[in-house]
């Protein structure tokens, strides 16, 4: 699709498979939101053609534009946005009933939905009585009580409480994930599309720049920005009691930050800033010692980010990790491309999050 | 100024500065010392007597009526109006909006000539209506209905565009998502959201009517029982009666300090 706004284009084509979950990742102004609204149906591109399993629902040169409500797209945004007038159940009941289901059928579908989001016990409550975290709840409960065939996800965690946002994300990662969701997410936040996204579309002044699964775009970042936003360290296997094991057998120790399973896939997340960088193996609190050599030295700044390899005989997965230190820190340190170090990162550091597949 | 002190709930009124507090004052003294004098002008031992004449209760029955139609009028063409200047992309909307305005700031006496005109026997469209229907629209109840109904609209479309336009698109564009029609969307979405505002636009526009005295003089006349509303009665009483008047105005106030009351509680255990 190509369409301009305000002075702004937009030039972007790729698919979603069906159930399957892509993240679009920008910085503001990138156009995600006229990505999502033309979707939607609340713009009318330049030129686009944009079709739904078998349907057209935008084709400029045939002058196609299926309004909003006969797309069965849903759209979720940062903001719950419930009818102020109805309360939570009928809220959730509005979809279903403009499908022309039944009242009785509707509410019953409601109440089901919103036991499954984890508010079945609010149901009765006008949005002004909820909280930002159960109002989300409530809008997710609505958005997929009409099983639309795509589901757009605006930042749905952003105007949330760092409290609420990780129940909140889990709430929706089990959902779109146990009913096969076909979902475009839109986000800036990298922690998102890890929990949530199969593959990572990169989006950076209307076009998109890099497209990918997540681990691999987020392993080996090919645009800048998605080097910054990948600018943390993620580390994949599967969840242990104790934080995340990954393939070989090592366990990285951490803090769930989510509902996580031990066996679960998992990613462990961390900055580099948290990393402290040693000669020798230090000793004292940190859990987690990795070895590692060092393969390049990347100033960022006010700081050097130092880019590690697998150090020989050591875990493979140390390849492609990042620690910040202080220039003075790095004097100190004396190290150079190819010296064996000593990673250290203490496991409070560490956030294991759950992860697609 | 920041003395700050508590208020009921924990919350904290900030204190207000006297040069608010002096003009205030006097603003509020304009507005309630002449309804005081009214009351104390007031002829209590006829009261009674005075506002049960034939004269007085056929003008009180002819405002309710005429009042409550007009208002229905306004919100049955005013709503659909207040629609369309807040959420279409006409052009030329900004002068649709000014017209619209109009009785507002126009003379109620010129609007009444206005409607005389298009609308009077010789008028272009009374004319059709007399020589097709042989219908005689103005000095007629329909006329004062018309008359009040030109008056009261722009209050009713400015509160209810006022709170279209706060209440914003987004409900509308989550109704649609979730697969409502537009109409459906409007019924069920736009207009109980804005419920607020549609009910403070019709009591205003119910005042205004009921108050309406210009637009009905040269539009309607001033015929007991048919055009006679209650203003128009007060009128022509202050010429040789005024404790007649006095007394009727003095229920054109109760009325209109009921229809505040009443809707002031609704707001209170309405929508929001």
């Amino acid at each position: 699709m190509t369409t301009r706004r305000g002075g702004f284009t937009l030039d972007v084509s790729f698919e979603v498979a069906p159930g399957e979950v892509v993240a679009v990742l920008g910085p503001n102004g990138s156009g995600k939101s006229t990505l999502l609204g033309t979707l939607a149906g609340l713009y009318t591109p330049e030129d686009a053609r944009i079709t739904l399993g078998g349907r057209v629902l935008t084709d400029t040169a045939a002058g196609v534009g299926v309004p909003a409500h006969q797309r069965r797209v849903g759209l979720l945004s940062q903001q719950a946005l419930l009818f102020p007038h109805l309360t939570a159940r009928d809220n959730v009941a509005f979809g279903p009933r403009c499908a022309g289901r039944s009242r009785r059928e509707s509410l019953a579908a409601a109440r089901e939905r919103l036991v499954d989001v984890g508010v079945g016990d609010l149901a009765d409550r006008r949005p002004a009585a909820l909280s930002g975290g159960q109002a989300q709840r409530v809008a997710i409960a609505r958005a997929l009580a009409v099983e639309p065939e795509l589901l757009l996800l605006d930042e749905p965690f952003a105007a949330l409480d760092v409290d609420a946002a990780p129940a909140v994300r889990s709430v929706l990662r089990r959902l779109v994930r146990d009913t096969g969701q076909t979902t475009l997410l839109v986000t800036h936040d990298v922690v998102d599309a890890v929990v949530l996204a199969d593959r990572l579309v990169v989006l950076t002044e209307g076009g998109v720049v890099e497209q990918g699964p997540t681990a691999e775009v987020l392993a080996r970042p090919r645009s800048a920005f998605a080097a910054r936003i990948a600018g943390l360290d993620l580390v994949a296997g599967t969840a242990s009691d104790a934080g995340l094991t990954t393939p070989d057998g090592t366990t990285v120790f951490g803090l769930a930050s989510e509902q996580v399973a031990p066996g679960e896939p998992a990613v462990a997340v961390f900055p580099p800033s948290a990393v402290a960088v040693h000669r020798k193996p230090p000793e004292g609190s940190p859990r987690n010692v990795l070895p590692a050599r060092l393969a390049a030295l990347e100033p960022q700044g006010e700081v050097v980010r130092l880019r590690a390899a697998a150090a020989p005989g050591g875990p493979p997965w140390v390849d492609g990790l990042a620690a910040d230190v202080t220039p003075a820190a790095l004097a100190e340190l004396g190290a150079e491309p190819g010296d064996d170090l000593w990673f250290a990162v203490k496991a409070t550091e560490v956030a294991v999050h759950p992860r697609r597949r | 100024m920041t003395r700050a002190r508590p208020a009921r709930g924990g919350a904290v009124t900030l204190a207000l500065p006297w040069p608010v507090w002096v003009p205030a004052i006097v603003g509020f003294g304009l507005i309630a010392v002449p309804v005081a004098g009214l009351v104390v002008r007031t002829d209590w031992p006829d009261f009674g007597a005075l506002i049960t004449t034939d004269a007085a209760l056929d003008a009180l029955l002819l405002s309710l009526q005429t009042g409550l139609i007009s208002t229905a009028l306004c919100l049955l063409l005013g709503t659909p109006l207040a629609l369309v200047l807040a959420r279409s992309n006409l052009p030329g909307l900004p002068v649709l909006r000014s017209i619209v305005l109009l009785p507002l700031v126009l003379p109620p006496v010129v609007g009444g000539l206005t409607l005389l005109f298009l609308l009077g026997r010789t008028g272009p469209i009374g004319q059709l209506a007399n020589d097709w229907f042989g219908i005689t629209i103005p000095f007629s109840t329909p006329a004062v209905i018309i008359a009040q109904t030109f008056v009261a609209m722009p209050f009713l479309v400015v509160s209810l565009e006022g709170a279209l336009r706060t209440a914003g698109e987004r409900y509308e564009i989550v109704a649609a998502t979730l697969g409502a029609s537009p109409l459906t969307a409007l019924r069920r979405v736009t207009i109980p959201v804005v419920l607020p505002g549609l009910i403070s636009g019709s009591v205003l526009a119910f005042a205004r009517a009921l108050g309406e005295f210009g637009a009905t003089i040269a539009f309607a006349g001033n015929l007991q029982g048919t055009t006679q509303t209650l203003p128009l009665l007060i009128y022509i009483q202050s010429q040789n009666d005024l404790d007649g008047a006095v007394a009727m105005s003095l229920v054109l106030v109760v009325v209109a300090v009921l229809v505040i009351v009443a809707t002031r509680t609704r707001d209170a255990s309405g929508v929001r």
